[in-house]
Order: structure tokens, then C-alpha cells, then sequence
């Protein structure tokens, strides 16, 4: 291998191990906050980039029916915890369950989809798919909040499957790619970069950025990481775990769904690939014992790298050695960290 | 009809519906009955590991592929090289072998996999299983993804089993027989251990129990249901391709074992055959109402687990059983059956247990500053002083849930500190816990019988055979004689969920002398008590000092410390304050400052 | 009745259970406005469990009465937003941040309803409790316990409370800052803040307090006036025992 192609492979390996920072980081912060391992974060990239793919080719996407339907459901099941307990019925707690999606649904009935600016079809992908986000923790995972990990995790892995049976309805086998944000590429050195690329790194170190400052700066930042600290805590100052699970996942949601539409110019999604993209996430994640934002973040990068070596040197064994490598890294974080029984 | 009778009766009837079952049933039928006889067999294992022992694997579809690619590696079209040419050809080798290559597997996977704690153990499983489905793909010699060919039927004497309906005796001998062993490996001495993991293991640790191990053998038998499966399926099919042992698929095994009932032996069939009719049946009837292709199935199966897990976490098997009559009663308590060896008893005054200066540092927080401590034979110890003292800590250190940072331990002349607390327990000491630590779905008789599990050594394969009957006798009725000691006898039956919280102190003390120790640990056991049982508890107190048992506790009721104690050492801020007879010890001014709050 | 001006809190029958095992039963109590109520009982007697239920940590069946809404199944963020406010027996501060982000968090309720100048109440906590002023970029997990407790506390004021309930807040402290404690729950009353106090150091708790139930195996035992249950030879055998007159020096300042 010559110094060029070490530089590509490092290339390349940055741009996605900045996607499994990014995937890495939404996973963190759903499991700190809600204790759930968030399996279904590859389901929103790959949401993202398909929704983006049959807006550009002026279709509606199927996800947006999965929208109306997921809110059509949980505007039932408010209805009836309304009924249940007695409290008055009234629109003011869930009207833009109702009005949301309808507004949503005439918006892309009318508007020539194909046609419109990149950026507004990426503001619309974002705004069909990021929504599922929250109403997937109102009607999957606040019901059984309290319940163990595992049995979260089990409920998670049940998500993934529908999410991409649904995807599979909804997109087709077929692989899609979107057109890229720019067609700019640059020359450094020996090095021809990618404007796309560019974009993606960017994006995550802005997205990283702005995280950072939500997190240290705003009151409901701070809550959502002082429910992460001591959940019983938060709640005794009056910080709904119910708003914080809500919050988490929008969070994540958004995260997911950006990461799949900045990956679909350079990667061709198919209804199933989320899944492995999310588990390198998870792999990164990981590395930072599902709780430290920075080392997980390098562990992506890491992660990244690995992979695009790994595709170099023995293609066909790039899945295995990725996957492999999280075992021994699961056994150092289990050896270093104190063993506490979860009873 | 007794109930019992009716029991037994449906399983009767139940085996001579599956046993007519080829000769009256379609071709197209028999295949779904061994499907779900094939999926049965391996959720089983889950309903061992997941299910009772509280360990979650999606990666179980990879050891079913094992136990399948060796045997139709061996038994295939492909040229064996010439080392391994002599076990070619015959499906019972390649049995053996996938077994054993399982086994060393399994073996290896758990030893790196089973030390990672709670949700770190199924993120592992998924990464094994993705690697073991990549590596079937990608092997040449494995056929990549197209698979192996020409696998042989299997023989038994002479009899070819190349017809469906004759291949589903095997399979559904080969179920029975997993079901069998599994009931009633769960119904013994290491059945305990395994059902303490779940919730239980600080606790089976200090009654004794190698959690380490028990983890690893519902692993490993697991496992060799999975690679059992495969080996039936490999020779039923014919032939393999990596398909059916990817992570969908243990996801789906995952789902049968939930479905079920993942704590029930009877849930495994249940929920295989469930998920499998009904993915037969969907596979037919969703396309034609949807008019599309595609994976309709999956995500019914998915909403229905969430479903599940939102309404009946226990699953199926138990609304069932809630129909059919009443289950058998527990088994009688074997009243003469010879009792259990007891070890001979330190002479009185024997000092049994000396703490020099222990400490115990937790960051810049010291818990525990150079305390000293020793108790005799005959005497009962008390350990006072305000909340946050540090006298649970204390307790931590002597009984071997944790290690001190410095100083000494000595149980009987030997050094402990720093040793596993289940090596205490083997050297005569046992404790109870401060929030009763019980496994509440149990009955109370086999709570108390974890804490005789180190009088016990029927292992793995005796309990699963039923060959350690008699030594399950003397151990039940060793602790049914420990509960009736503390006056539950009443409750010997109940669920030790359903006792009020003094009396899963009790509960605690009769599983603690289940062990014959010579030293007993005992932290708050009077909270919670009303009085008249405060009354039995202090003579059942005496009684054991009587008979020269070493006792030492934490307590904050005064009154019963005063009126039954020896000694008292009073603990604040981690340090010894006083020590001494009770009456010097209410009279000390260091103790009236520190425990009533003087300032002056 | 031990109230002259209404009652701030009214419990009638409440009872939780864990599983099928009840651990409190068919509880009564009351606490007038302005007043401090304590509630003192041996370890296992049920007083976390009833403070618990009453903020709604726990489920429970019964009738709350709170600034006379009934509450029958309280809610945390409601019994909050009204109110109500718990500082827990293990403290539950948010260890890996800074004391003054502790304090904010403390009024986060406040700061939902729309009210952004907070720097008042944060003033007011530390004209009470200098100390943490000084540590206020100090980690929480760094604090001393004494100061753990303080900043319980006065997060706990930063939601400016109608009821402060206060889970055993001598617990583990040196006698010089439980005194400290007790001075600091004596001066509260005067600023209007109705007290629910549930302490093992019963003998300062009834000293500080207008009214007392004392709590066994989930059930009220006794109850009177501080002053009549101090004298109360029942009171003394059991839980004052020992003391004599030391624990009434914790409690006068």
C-alpha cells in the first residue's frame, strides 16, 4: 500500500466513523436518559436517505404514512388514558398530534416534491421522518419505562424488525442514492476530497458543537443530563421522565435521520442497511461504556478507520473483524468497570 | 380425579396425539410439526438462559449453524482432508462432533462474553452472532453462500430416516428428552443456583453458590440444544446454507422463548409452535390482503412481542395453565430422611472471628478507619451506631462482598479478607442482608434450601437424570427443619414474595442456619418485627448462643440489643467509638455524644 | 385536629404495598400551614415509604388532600408544580455538576411555568447557606456531607415550597451540623415554609416540632403535640431511651 492509498482509506474512514460519532453519540444519550439501547437508531438513517430518495423522485414517501398512522394511534391512546383516568378530554395536550401530521400530508400532497431546492427536500425528509422519534417513545417505551434493560432491549429488537419489515414495504429491495449537496471536490496535495465529504464532517462537528452547548448552557439540557445522573432526582425537581424519554428521542431521531440523509450521496441505502450502520455506532458506544460522549466519539473514528482498512486489506472478512473487535472491547469495559449487581 | 392424576393424564394424551401425528397428518404438516419440534429445541435452551437465568442471546441461531456446518462438513459432498477422513461419512460422528466443537466454543464465547454485566452480555451475543454468519458466508470451504450439498439421511440400526415423517420421532425424541432434563435439572440443588442468577447472585454467592459456573453451564447447555437442532435439521434438509443462522433468525428464537413464557419449560413448545404456524399462515394470507411482497410477517411478529412485553411479560404458557386443571403438589418432605453431616462445632470462647484494623476507603471517603473487632463462640456481638456509620460496610468486609483497603480479616486463625464470599461461606460463616434479598417467585422451603446448597454435590448431569433423589430428600428436609426452627413452618409452601417484610428476615436467618455455619452475620434482623416476634427471635437468638453458635449484629433497637447481647461495639464516622457490656456502653460519653447527640 | 389555620396537607387511610406485602396501612396524618410535623419511628417502620408516597415515587391507595386539591394518585411533576417538595434521605444531588447548576435545577418547575429570574431565590439559599456560595463551581460529588445536605436543601428552596418534606436529614452528619440543620429548619418555619419532617433523632426532631406520629410497622402508633410526646413515657422508653437530655441540645439555638 503507498502513501496514497493509506490517505484515501484514512479519508474515507473519517467521513464514516463522523456518522458513528454522530450515531454513537444519539446512543448514549438515549440509554443515560432512558436506560433503552436504541437498536432502532439505523432504522432512522436509513429512514432519512430513502425519504430523501423518493422525495428527489417526486414521490410521497411511504414513511409519511407511517407518520399519520403512529399519530392516529396515539392520539387513541391519549384519548382513552384521558377516559381511564377521568381527566377532561380536551385537544390542548395532543393537538398537534392531530394537526401535525394532516398539515404535513396536504404540504406534500401539493408541492412538486422533485423540483423543489435540495436543502427544502432534506428539511422535509427530516420533517416527516424525526417526528416517529417521540411518538416511538409514547407508544413503545413509556408504558414499560420502568421495566429492566433487558427487557428495553428485547422491546428495541422487536422495533428494529418492524422498522425494517415497514422499510422494506415501503422503499423496495432496491438500493437508492440521492444526489449529492454539492458537486465541488477539491484537490489537496495527492489527495482529491470530496465535497460531500466535506459536508458530512462538517455537519457532524457542528451537530457535536451545538450538542455540546445544549447540553452545558440550557436549563433543559442541564435537566436532561442531571436525569441521566439520578433519574429520581430530576423527577423530584419536577423534570417529567416521560418529557425527558420525549426530548431524548426527538434528539436521536433528528440525529439518526441527519446522518442518513448527509450519507445517501455517497452510500447507496437499502431498506436493511441501517441496521449495520447503527451496530458500528453501537460498537463505538461501546467503547465509551454507553456513557462517556467524548470516548465514544473517538471510538467512532476509531471504528471508522478499522473499517476502511479492514476493506483493503480482506474485503470479504470486513463484517467479521468489525464485529469481533467489540468483543474484546466489552470484556476490557466489564473488567475495568465495578461490578454491581442489577437486581 | 385428583388433580394429579389429570396432569399426568394430559401428558399422556398429549404424547400419543405426537406420536400418531405422521401417520394421520399431510406431508405438508408433518414438515410444520418438525420445524416447530427443531425451534422448540433450541428456545428450550433459551428458556433455560434467558428465561430463568436471566441471560439474553440473540446469537442462539449461530450455534444451531454450527452443529449444522460441521456435520454436513463432514458428511457431505465435500472432500474431507485426509486427518479428518475417518470421521466422514456417518451423521452420528458429525453429532459428536458439532456437539464438541460447540461445547469448545460455547465455552470460549462464554468465558469471554458471560463476565460482561447486564445489558453488555446481548450486545455481545449480537456481535458473535453477526461474526459467525459472515464467517459461514464468506468460507469457501463452506460453500459461501450457496452452501453445502448431499448431506446424508441419517441411520439408526440399519432404519434410513429419509422421509419426514420418520426424521420427526427423532426430533421430537430429541425435544422430550431436552424437556425432561431441563424440568427437572431446574427441580434440584444446582436448578436453585441457576433460578437465584436472575435478581439473586449477591446473594447465592454468599449462601455458597459459584455463580460464575452456573452461568456458564445454562450457556453451555443452550448451546447444545442450538447445536443439537442443527444437526437434526442439517440431516432432515439435506442441505445448508448460512440463511437460517443469521441474527434474524436468533431474534426470532429469541421471540418463541418470550412468546411462550420464557421461564416455562412447556412455554419453549408453546411459543415455537405459535410463532411458527402463525408465520406459515401469515406468509400466506398478508400478501394477498396488502398485494404486495414483502417481510409482512416480521413486523407482526415484532408489534405482537411488544404486545407482549407491554401486557403479559410472563407470556403465554401461563394463561394456559390457568385453563387446564391444577398442577401437581409439591413434593412431600422425605421427614426421615437421614440428616445431613454437620461440622463439628468450635469449643465455647473459641475466638472465631478477628478484624484488625480494617479499612476501608471509597474515594477520599473512609468508610471504615482501622476498626477492631472479635467474636467468640457462644457470644452474641452487637454492632451499634447511627445511620452512615459505616456499620453495613463493616459487615461488607468480614462477610467478602467487598475487600478492605488495609488491614485484616481472620475467620477461625485463617485470613479472608479479599477472598470470593462464597469461600467464606464454605469455612462456616453466613450472613443475612439488611433489605431482605430473597427470590420471591420461590417458596419459602426452596429459599431456605439455597443456603444448604454447599452440603449438597449432585452436579449437572445427576439432577437432570433424577439420580440425586436422595440426597434432594435430606436437603429439603434440612431445611424444612430450619424453618420450622424460626416458626414459618406455616408459610413452608407460600411464595417468600408473599411474606411480610420481618418475616423475610426470618426467612433469611433459617436459610442462613441451612448452611450449619459457626458464625452468623445478621444486619437489622429485628426491623420491621412486632413485638411478640421480636420476643421469639431474641429466644431463638439465645437459643443458638446455647448450642455455641458465634453471632454478631447490627442493630438499632436498643431494647433488644440490651436485654440478649454479650457485647457492644459502637461504631461513628466509620471509627470505633466504644466497647464494651451494655450497661458500660450506655454509660460511655463517647457513645452518648455520638449516638444521642450531645455537643457540649 | 392539630391545626388552627387549615391544613396544608391532609392524608386520610393511606396505604402502599410492595407486591402483596403492605408496608404502610391505613396512615392519617395532617400538617397545618406554617406548622412543622414530624414523624419519627424505628428503621423499617415505613416513613420513607410514606414521604414517598405522598410526593408519588410510590404508588398508593388513599386520599391526599394538598392545599386542599384531593390528589388521589399524586404525581411527581404535579405534586411538584404545586408545590410540594422532597429532599430524600439519600440526598439524590446530580454528583457531576456544579453546585450552582444543582440549585438552578432546583427551580426548574419555575422556570417552565415561564419564570426566568431565579436569581433571587438564589440569592435567598445563599444568604442561608454562605457556604455553598463559596463552592457554588464546585462538583457536587465533591462536597463534604454536611454540605451534601445543605445543597439538598436548598435546592429543595429554590422551588420555593408551600411543604418542604425532609427524609432524615441528620442522617450520617457530625452532632456540630445536624445542630446546624435543626437551627435552619426552626428559621424556615418563620419564613412560612409548613415542615414534614421524618427523623431517627427523635428527641431533636420533637424539640423543633409543633406536632408528632410516631410510626410502627407501617402504622401510627402514637400521635400529640411535640411537647406532651417528649414527655410521653412510652415515647422515652422507646425511642428517647438512653437520651436523657443530650439530643435537646441539637434543637435549641
Amino acid at each position: 500500500m503507498d502513501f496514497q492509498i493509506a490517505l484515501f482509506l484514512v479519508q474515507d474512514g473519517a467521513t464514516n466513523g463522523a456518522i458513528y460519532a454522530m450515531l454513537a453519540l444519539a446512543l448514549v444519550l438515549v440509554f443515560s436518559v432512558t436506560r433503552v439501547i436504541f437498536i432502532p437508531q439505523g432504522e432512522f438513517v436509513a429512514y432519512g436517505a430513502l425519504t430523501l430518495a423518493s422525495l428527489q423522485s417526486g414521490q410521497i414517501p411511504g414513511t409519511l404514512w407511517l407518520l399519520v398512522v403512529v399519530s392516529t394511534i396515539a392520539v387513541l391512546a391519549e384519548l382513552w388514558r384521558c377516559w381511564r383516568n377521568g381527566l377532561p378530554i380536551g385537544l390542548h395536550g395532543f393537538g398537534w398530534l392531530v394537526g401535525y401530521p394532516l398539515i404535513l400530508a396536504l404540504l406534500l400532497w401539493y408541492l412538486p416534491l422533485a423540483s423543489l431546492p435540495a436543502f427544502v427536500q432534506v428539511l422535509v425528509a427530516l420533517a416527516v421522518v424525526v417526528p416517529l422519534g417521540p411518538l416511538m417513545y409514547r407508544l413503545v417505551y413509556q408504558p414499560i419505562a420502568e421495566a429492566s434493560v433487558l427487557i428495553l432491549l428485547i422491546v428495541s429488537v422487536a422495533i428494529h424488525v418492524v422498522l425494517v419489515g415497514l422499510g422494506l414495504l415501503f422503499f423496495g429491495a432496491e438500493g437508492l442514492r440521492t444526489a449529492p449537496f454539492t458537486d465541488a471536490s477539491f484537490e489537496m496535495g495527492p489527495l482529491l476530497i470530496n465535497g460531500q465529504q466535506v459536508w458530512v464532517i462538517l455537519v457532524s462537528i457542528g451537530l457535536i458543537v451545538g450538542l455540546w452547548r445544549f447540553f452545558s448552557r440550557t436549563l433543559y439540557g442541564k435537566a436532561l443530563r442531571a436525569t441521566a445522573m439520578n433519574r429520581t432526582g430530576a423527577r423530584l425537581m419536577g423534570f417529567s421522565p416521560v418529557f425527558a424519554g420525549k426530548l431524548t428521542f426527538l434528539l436521536a431521531a433528528f440525529i439518526g435521520t441527519l446522518s442518513g440523509v448527509l450519507i445517501a450521496p455517497i452510500t447507496t441505502i437499502y431498506y436493511d442497511t441501517g441496521f449495520l450502520i447503527g451496530l458500528k455506532g453501537f460498537v463505538a458506544a461501546i467503547v465509551g461504556g454507553l456513557i462517556s460522549f467524548p470516548i465514544a466519539a473517538a471510538g467512532a473514528v476509531l471504528v471508522g478507520l478499522l473499517e476502511s482498512f479492514a476493506s483493503f486489506y480482506a474485503s470479504a472478512y470486513k463484517e467479521v473483524i468489525v464485529f469481533t473487535l467489540i468483543i474484546p472491547v466489552l470484556l476490557w469495559r466489564s473488567l475495568t468497570s465495578h461490578h454491581i449487581e442489577e437486581e | 380425579m385428583s388433580p394429579r392424576f389429570s396432569a399426568v393424564h394430559l401428558l399422556v394424551v398429549f404424547v400419543v396425539i405426537v406420536a400418531a401425528a405422521p401417520l394421520l397428518l399431510s406431508s405438508f404438516y408433518v414438515t410444520l410439526l418438525n420445524y416447530i419440534g427443531l425451534y422448540a429445541l433450541v428456545s428450550l435452551g433459551l428458556v433455560l438462559l434467558t428465561g430463568v437465568g436471566g441471560l439474553t442471546s440473540f446469537g442462539q441461531a449461530a450455534f444451531v449453524g454450527l452443529g449444522a456446518y460441521t456435520t454436513a462438513a463432514l458428511t457431505g459432498a465435500t472432500v474431507l482432508p485426509n486427518w479428518l477422513a475417518w470421521m466422514g461419512g456417518s451423521p452420528w460422528l458429525g453429532l459428536v462432533a458439532g456437539l464438541l466443537l460447540t461445547l469448545v466454543v460455547a465455552v470460549i464465547l462464554g468465558s469471554l462474553t458471560l463476565r460482561l454485566s447486564g445489558h453488555y452480555l446481548p450486545l455481545g451475543t449480537i456481535a458473535w452472532g453477526i461474526s459467525l454468519y459472515f464467517l459461514f458466508g464468506t468460507m469457501d470451504t463452506l460453500g459461501g453462500h450457496t452452501g453445502l450439498t448431499g448431506i446424508p439421511p441419517i441411520t439408526i440400526f440399519g432404519w434410513v430416516l429419509d422421509e419426514g415423517g420418520e426424521i420427526f420421532y427423532l426430533i421430537w425424541l430429541f425435544l422430550f428428552a431436552g424437556m425432561l432434563t431441563t424440568r427437572n435439572l431446574l427441580d434440584s440443588r444446582e436448578g436453585r443456583a441457576i433460578r437465584a442468577l436472575n435478581g439473586g447472585m449477591v446473594m447465592a454467592e454468599a449462601m455458597g453458590v459459584n455463580t460464575a459456573r452456573s452461568r456458564m453451564v445454562i450457556f453451555v447447555i443452550a448451546a447444545l440444544h442450538a447445536a443439537a437442532s442443527g444437526w437434526l435439521y442439517a440431516h432432515m434438509q439435506r442441505f445448508v446454507n448460512p440463511t437460517p443462522f443469521g441474527l434474524q433468525v436468533g431474534i426470532e428464537y429469541l421471540f418463541m422463548a418470550v412468546v411462550g413464557g420464557a421461564g416455562q419449560v412447556w412455554g419453549a413448545l408453546v411459543g415455537a409452535s405459535v410463532i411458527t404456524i402463525l408465520k406459515e399462515w401469515l406468509q400466506d394470507l398478508l400478501p394477498l390482503v396488502l398485494g404486495a411482497i414483502g417481510n409482512f410477517e416480521v413486523i407482526f411478529f415484532g408489534l405482537l412481542m411488544v404486545l407482549i412485553l407491554h401486557r403479559a411479560r410472563e407470556g403465554l404458557w401461563p394463561h394456559l395453565t390457568r385453563l387446564a386443571p391444577q398442577r401437581a403438589t409439591a413434593r412431600p418432605i422425605a421427614t426421615t430422611a437421614e440428616p445431613l453431616q454437620r461440622q463439628v462445632p468450635p469449643p465455647a470462647g473459641e475466638v472465631i472471628l478477628e478484624a484488625r484494623n480494617v479499612t476501608r476507603k471509597f474515594g477520599g471517603l473512609v468508610a471504615n478507619d482501622n476498626m477492631s473487632l472479635d467474636v467468640r463462640a457462644g457470644e452474641i456481638l452487637a454492632l451499634i451506631g447511627p445511620n452512615g456509620a459505616g456499620k453495613s460496610t463493616m459487615f461488607n468486609q468480614i462477610s467478602g462482598v467487598d475487600t478492605p483497603t488495609s488491614g485484616e480479616v481472620l475467620f477461625r486463625g485463617k485470613s479472608i479478607a479479599g477472598h470470593a464470599s462464597r469461600e467464606i461461606a464454605r469455612l462456616g460463616m453466613s450472613r443475612t442482608f439488611q433489605h431482605a434479598r430473597l427470590l420471591p417467585t420461590m417458596t419459602v422451603l426452596d429459599n431456605v434450601a439455597i443456603g444448604a446448597h454447599l452440603r449438597g454435590r449432585s452436579g449437572v448431569l445427576p439432577s437432570a437424570w433424577r439420580m440425586d433423589r436422595a440426597e434432594e430428600d435430606r436437603l429439603m428436609a434440612e431445611a424444612a427443619r430450619q424453618i420450622e426452627r424460626v416458626g414459618l413452618a406455616d408459610q413452608m409452601f407460600n411464595e417468600a414474595g408473599n411474606l411480610a417484610l420481618g418475616q423475610q428476615r426470618i426467612l433469611e436467618i433459617a436459610r442462613s442456619l441451612a448452611s450449619d455455619p459457626c458464625l452468623l452475620l445478621l444486619d437489622e434482623p429485628a426491623a420491621g418485627l412486632r413485638w411478640g416476634e421480636k420476643q421469639a427471635l431474641a429466644e431463638l437468638l439465645c437459643k443458638l448462643r446455647g448450642e455455641g453458635m458465634a453471632i454478631l449484629l447490627v442493630e438499632h433497637d436498643m431494647d433488644f440489643v440490651m436485654g440478649l447481647v454479650d457485647r457492644i461495639v459502637v461504631m461513628d464516622f466509620g471509627r470505633k467509638i466504644a466497647e464494651g457490656l451494655p450497661d458500660e456502653v450506655q454509660r460511655h460519653p463517647a457513645v452518648l455524644e455520638a449516638y444521642l447527640g450531645d455537643v457540649e | 385536629m392539630n391545626s388552627q389555620v387549615g391544613p396544608i396537607l391532609e392524608v386520610r387511610d393511606l396505604s402502599v404495598a410492595y407486591g402483596k406485602v403492605e408496608a404502610l396501612g391505613s396512615v392519617s396524618i395532617c400538617v397545618g400551614k406554617g406548622q412543622i410535623v414530624t414523624v419519627i419511628g424505628p428503621n423499617g417502620a415505613g416513613k420513607t415509604t410514606l414521604l414517598s408516597a405522598l410526593i408519588g415515587l410510590l404508588g398508593s391507595r388513599g386520599e391526599v388532600y394538598f392545599d386542599s386539591h384531593l390528589e388521589k394518585t399524586p404525581d411527581v411533576e404535579r405534586m411538584v408544580a404545586n408545590g410540594m417538595v422532597l429532599v430524600p434521605e439519600k440526598r439524590e444531588l446530580f454528583g457531576g455538576m456544579s453546585v450552582q447548576d444543582n440549585l438552578q435545577l432546583g427551580a426548574f418547575h419555575r422556570y417552565r411555568r415561564g419564570e426566568r429570574h431565579l436569581q433571587r431565590a438564589m440569592d435567598e439559599v445563599y444568604d442561608i447557606f454562605p457556604r455553598l456560595k463559596e463552592r457554588r463551581r464546585q462538583l457536587a460529588a465533591t462536597l463534604s456531607g454536611g454540605e451534601r445536605q445543605m445543597l439538598a436543601v436548598g435546592r429543595a428552596l429554590m422551588a420555593g415550597p408551600k411543604l418542604l418534606m425532609l427524609d432524615e436529614p441528620s442522617l450520617g452528619l457530625a452532632p456540630m451540623i445536624t445542630r446546624e440543620i435543626f437551627c435552619i429548619i426552626g428559621r424556615l418555619r418563620e419564613s412560612g415554609v409548613s415542615i414534614l419532617l421524618v427523623e431517627q433523632n427523635a428527641r431533636a426532631a420533637l424539640a423543633v416540632a409543633d406536632y408528632g406520629y410516631v410510626l410502627e410497622t407501617g402504622e401510627v402508633a402514637m400521635q400529640g403535640e411535640a411537647s406532651q410526646l417528649r414527655d410521653d413515657p412510652r415515647v422515652i422508653e422507646t425511642y428517647l431511651g438512653l437520651g436523657k437530655k443530650h439530643q435537646d441540645r441539637l434543637a435549641a439555638c
